[in-house]
């Protein structure tokens, strides 16, 4: 589970920030993944076809990397479904209250000098370190 | 055709990039978050810093452009306040987020490989995000109670200057 090396995720990051790149080289927009579905949940004229097109390369990444490659979508987390859908809902809500997640805010806002979006990463970040804790700590790491 | 082809792409190297860089397994992103336990996992750190590092020389060069290649106009967030809600909802975020090991990028992803915790956590996650619009819905009907935002403002067209173009590296401020 713990791999120190540096390359690979430094590597995959760079993907990341490319293909968010293109979405605004190309398209002009953000690469906010929560922003994204939610437009998608709400459709409005003019605002569907990219998202879908953009979730859609994203759920096509995901099946073709899992068959080539299954490892890579190892959970190795001890979660019951019920732990799984409060937390979904939990993002769900807080992605939109915040106006966006790890993608929107962490790779497109950081970069562009954004104050919110800098200061909502460390929030989420801040967040996410108490709680992963406190599941270690207070519930011997499993939900 | 070519714009939505070159979304789809967009959408697929995403999903690389995820998989490559380990964030698609959900107990990497937790061993990240979890300082406190013995074998700390660097790797989302290191993501991000080469997803910020190589969105950057996208803002670069998009800096430069009057319009992006294929749209009318770059639609960029523009906002600068911060109000309690940015931070209630980045740390409601963060809580789930740390529990289910899944934002929204590696959830769709993982749904694509066919997880079934991503299958689970996907509606759940569409359904908060249905909820807090119908309460923010609700909450515009009743007059006494202004929102607090407006769910379209926020996002500002930059259309192109007339007369002598203003310098385009220099929009940090006013698209931050």
């Amino acid at each position: 589970m713990t791999d120190f090396s540096v390359l690979t995720p430094l590597a995959g990051g760079a993907l990341i920030g490319l293909a968010a790149g293109l979405l605004l080289l190309l398209h002009g927009r953000v690469a906010g993944i929560s922003g994204i579905l939610a437009g998608l949940l709400t459709p409005r004229s003019g605002e569907v076809a990219w998202r879908a097109a953009f979730a859609g390369g994203l759920l096509f990444g995901g099946l073709a990397v899992g068959a080539l490659v299954p490892q890579a979508f190892a959970v190795d987390l001890v979660r019951s479904p019920f732990a799984i859908a409060a937390a979904g809902l939990l993002v769900g809500v807080g992605t939109r209250l915040g106006s966006g997640c790890t993608s929107g805010h962490g790779v497109c806002g950081i970069p562009r000098g954004s104050r919110r979006s800098l200061l909502a990463t460390a929030t989420f970040m801040t967040a996410g370190a108490a709680t992963a804790a406190a599941v270690t700590h207070l519930a011997g790491g499993t939900l | 055709m070519i714009p939505l082809l070159s979304s789809f792409l967009a959408g697929l190297l995403f999903a690389i990039g995820l998989a490559v860089g380990g964030m698609t397994q959900p107990a990497r992103v937790v061993g990240f978050l979890d300082v406190s336990g013995g074998a700390w996992d660097p790797s989302l750190g290191f993501v991000m810093a080469g997803a910020v590092a190589s969105y950057g020389v996208a803002l670069f060069f998009a800096r430069r452009r009057e319009r992006p290649v294929l749209a009318a106009r770059f639609l960029l967030p523009t906002r600068q306040d911060l109000p309690p809600r940015l931070f209630v909802g980045a740390g409601l975020f963060g809580v789930g987020w740390a529990i289910a090991g899944f934002c929204p990028g590696p959830a769709l992803a993982g749904a694509g490989a066919g997880v079934p915790q991503a299958w689970v956590f996907l509606p759940a996650m569409a359904a908060g995000m249905l909820l807090l619009q119908a309460w923010e819905r609700r909450a515009v009907s009743r007059p006494s109670a202004p929102r607090e935002e407006p769910r379209s403002g926020g996002r500002t067209p930059r259309t192109p200057q007339p007369g002598p173009p203003a310098p385009a590296s220099t929009p940090a401020t006013s698209t931050a």
